[in-house]
């Protein structure tokens, strides 16, 4: 660790800041554009937090995978679904809302409690700088199994996000065996379920 | 844990705690929320918050062996597969209901 021991607790500092500011944001804003790219934000400050943790290997791969895809993914869900639309008022929202939140300041804590006083092992000095070599070696021969099913589970889950999203269009009336008229295809859907009015 | 921070070096328990706010706003967030989007952040939250905890042990713990690190990257793995299939879930929804609003998601509530 070259970092000096005050500069790494001033960075922290401020990385975990912007971690739980940054969530609170994404949960409170009122306008979900500026919840995707404060998400976006609070990625990069975990990863910084990776960072201090001497795993630049998963710091990079959160960057990438977390902010490159996985957030550009949700700003274009945003873009997609992005209508403006007034939700209706539902009955004890306020109570709603009062009770989860006291449910979650309870599990914290909980979880404060537990962290605080339980006597965690010191482990060995951490590797530092060898732990991507150390990852590698991990990845091709005790966790091999794992990381040849999760490419299998990317691959099922790129084939499936391709069948749930992709729009149903047949070039041949199924029913009357007609070429179907192009103005339908391009037209969008009409909605399959009727909305039922709220009993 | 306050002396530890005081003199400089951060301890273990400041990642857990940090980690711990991350969960529990993920948790708030995924009960309270009206738009099934920012449902979603929520849960990339949490595993974020996960993720923090796993790495903070393999660091102070198991620094030999790093085993919280593989953990982590396949974390982030499923995370992307889920983050995929579910905004194709959404998008598949949107199209059949027209909205986003998650009270409204009822077909199967008794």
């Amino acid at each position: 660790m070259t970092i000096a021991a005050s500069t790494q607790l001033i960075c922290f500092l401020v990385l975990s800041a912007v971690v739980v500011l940054g969530a609170l944001g994404v949960v409170l804003l009122s306008n979900i554009v500026y919840s995707a790219f404060l998400l976006g934000g609070v990625f990069l400050a975990v990863a910084g937090l990776y960072l201090l943790l001497n795993a630049s290997f998963v710091a990079a791969a959160q960057v990438l995978v977390y902010v490159g895809a996985v957030n550009v993914l949700i700003l274009f869900a945003i873009m997609l679904v992005n209508k403006k639309e007034d939700l209706a008022p539902i009955p004890g929202l306020t109570l709603r809302r009062l009770l989860s939140g006291g449910v979650c300041a309870g599990l914290f804590a909980l979880l404060t409690r537990v962290v605080l006083t339980t006597p965690w092992a010191e482990g060995p000095e951490p590797i530092g700088e060898d732990a991507t070599v150390r990852i590698g070696e991990h990845l091709f021969t005790d966790y091999l199994l794992p990381f040849e099913l999760a490419s299998v589970l990317l691959l099922m889950a790129m084939i499936g996000a391709i069948v749930l999203a992709r729009r149903d269009v047949q070039a041949v009336d199924p029913g009357t065996g007609e070429i179907a008229d192009q103005g339908l295809i391009e037209k969008a859907r009409t909605p399959l379920l009727v909305d039922q009015p709220p009993s | 844990m306050l002396p530890e921070l005081l003199s400089g070096s951060v301890p273990l328990e400041a990642y857990l705690l940090v980690a711990a706010v991350l969960f529990c706003t993920g948790v708030w967030g995924l009960i309270n929320s009206r738009n099934a989007v920012r449902v979603l952040m929520s849960i990339e939250l949490m595993l974020n918050a996960v993720n923090i905890n796993l790495m903070a042990f393999s660091s102070y713990v198991d620094g030999q062996l790093i085993r919280g690190q593989i953990f982590s990257v396949f974390v982030i793995t499923v995370a992307a597969a889920e983050a995929a299939v579910g905004l194709a879930i959404l998008l598949s929804l949107y199209r059949n209901r027209v909205t986003v609003d998650m009270e409204r998601f009822n077909l199967l509530r008794w």
